[in-house]
């Protein structure tokens, strides 16, 4: 038997990212937190960064969804500690972002702290339209706060991918 | 339904509350700490608390709104994206940073009503910040001297006693980190590229430097909370000197800004950039107040 605080979470879960709507919030790790008490359903979200202009719209997104599913009480609050880290975006994450053509990050890579990294960055992206490794950084900021612009040497394609943060 | 954004009433009202329907980004913004503890930490004067995040939200924010106004003239399409991004970033630092001040200080002002209704002598930002922009030269040194420092501070807050800086803090690092590498390799570009391109930077630096000691410069409020920017500067000017050095780039020698009478940006004494630049971040909010769209 499913309890309601099971319903709720996989309601929850199953919310998908305004900007990468292939993605679910809870694929991304912005889906922090599900809680239920007598039908009082609180879920928290974690911003990616902190200009991430589509928050609101997962909230709204998160609890109008929940209110759809039947939950009349709904909270939804934002969780800013621990910070999101592009490692939480799950296996199953991953997998949707490649096959949606975006590069997904590097698990633990992160800005070097305080060194000194002159130069390109040297990191073996694989291509997500062609599966070749000969891809070099354009640019480190892109169409969103949480991707930078690739291209690949190979089939000569351009592509987007998240950066590790 | 307080906590919905405007337009899914929109949405709703257009007959179709389980569509997907995507409306253009405006106004009516969620809290940006939306359900987030607010309750001042134990043992901090909470006045002192709202006071330093005012003044590291107006960095952010005034930062934030000179990096915006490069957009049209950047040299290359890919910088006009890359200064928007850094300037998101800084946005959203100083939206929560705002708040934070707001919860704090006894006004219940929110990020809005601080960002558009103080005037200048209310701004507690440095003066590097609101300088106006001149080339794009200046515009990678002004975001070496602040990235490199600021990220360097954030470092340090990460563990502060109020949760809320902290968490803004433990983002913030990471974001910085990414500003600094940008400024970086631009300096590097730059500095180590033809002999004009290493003239503008020497130039650019030389005309920015006397304003990075403001950051350094420890005021009554940072030293009751524990958070002595002072401690800043041994490793800042260690990373600075590594780049300039790598950039084959003079450390400058100029001396640091004079303040007046004991007072810079940091108690509302600004340079005469700020008032051209507030007046424009100011002016729909203050023609239509109240408006949303």
């Amino acid at each position: 038997m499913v309890t309601t605080l099971e319903r709720a979470r996989e309601v929850a879960a199953a919310v998908p990212d305004p900007e990468l709507p292939m993605l679910t919030l809870a694929d991304l790790g912005i889906l922090a937190d599900v809680e239920e008490h007598d039908g009082a359903v609180t879920a928290w979200i974690t911003p990616t960064y902190s200009g991430c202009p589509a928050v609101a719209e997962m909230a709204g997104d998160v609890a109008r969804r929940l209110r759809a599913a039947g939950f009349d009480q709904v909270e939804v609050r934002l969780r800013i500690d621990p910070p999101w880290s592009s490692d939480r975006i799950s296996a199953e994450g991953r997998r949707k972002l490649a096959e949606a053509g975006i590069a997904p990050p590097v698990l633990g890579a992160r800005p070097a702290a305080g060194l000194l990294t002159l130069g390109p960055t040297r990191l073996a992206v694989t291509c997500p339209q062609c599966g070749s490794t000969d891809t070099e950084e354009l640019s480190r900021f892109g169409s969103t706060a949480c991707k930078s612009l690739w291209r690949c040497r190979s089939c000569r394609e351009p592509f987007d991918r998240i950066k590790e943060i | 339904m307080t906590d919905d954004h405007v337009y899914l009433s929109l949405a709703d009202a257009a007959g179709e509350p389980d569509g997907e329907a995507r409306w253009a980004y405006g106004t009516g913004f969620a809290d940006p700490l939306l359900g987030v503890d607010a309750a001042p930490p134990p043992g901090i004067d909470p006045a002192d608390l709202a006071a330093y995040c005012l003044m590291l939200g107006d960095d952010a924010l005034v930062l934030s709104q000179r990096l915006i106004q490069w957009i049209t003239r950047a040299p290359e399409l890919e910088e006009e994206v890359a200064l928007a991004n850094l300037g998101l970033d800084l946005l959203g630092q100083a939206r929560r940073l705002l708040t934070r001040a707001g919860q704090l200080d006894g006004t219940g002002r929110n990020e809005d009503e601080l960002a558009y209704w103080r005037e200048d002598f209310e701004y507690r930002n440095v003066r590097l910040v609101e300088l106006e922009n001149g080339d794009f030269a200046q515009c990678v040194a002004r975001l070496l001297l602040f990235a490199t420092a600021r990220e360097e501070l954030y470092r340090r807050l990460a563990d502060h006693a109020d949760p809320v800086l902290a968490a803004v803090a433990a983002l913030g690092v990471k974001e910085l980190a990414y500003h600094r590498e940008y400024a970086q390799s631009w300096t590097l570009r730059l500095g180590d590229g033809t002999a004009h391109s290493r003239e503008r930077m020497q130039a650019a630096l030389d005309a920015l430097w006397p304003w990075l000691d403001e950051l350094f410069t420890p005021h009554e409020v940072e030293l009751r909370l524990g958070v002595d920017p002072s401690d800043l500067r041994e490793p800042v000017l260690a990373s600075l000197a590594k780049v300039l050095d790598e950039a084959t780039l003079s450390l400058p020698e100029a001396a640091p800004r004079a303040y007046v009478n004991g007072r810079a940006g940091r108690h509302g004494v600004h340079t005469e950039a700020l008032g051209p630049l507030l007046a424009e971040l100011q002016v729909v909010a203050r023609a239509h107040p109240g408006a949303t769209w």
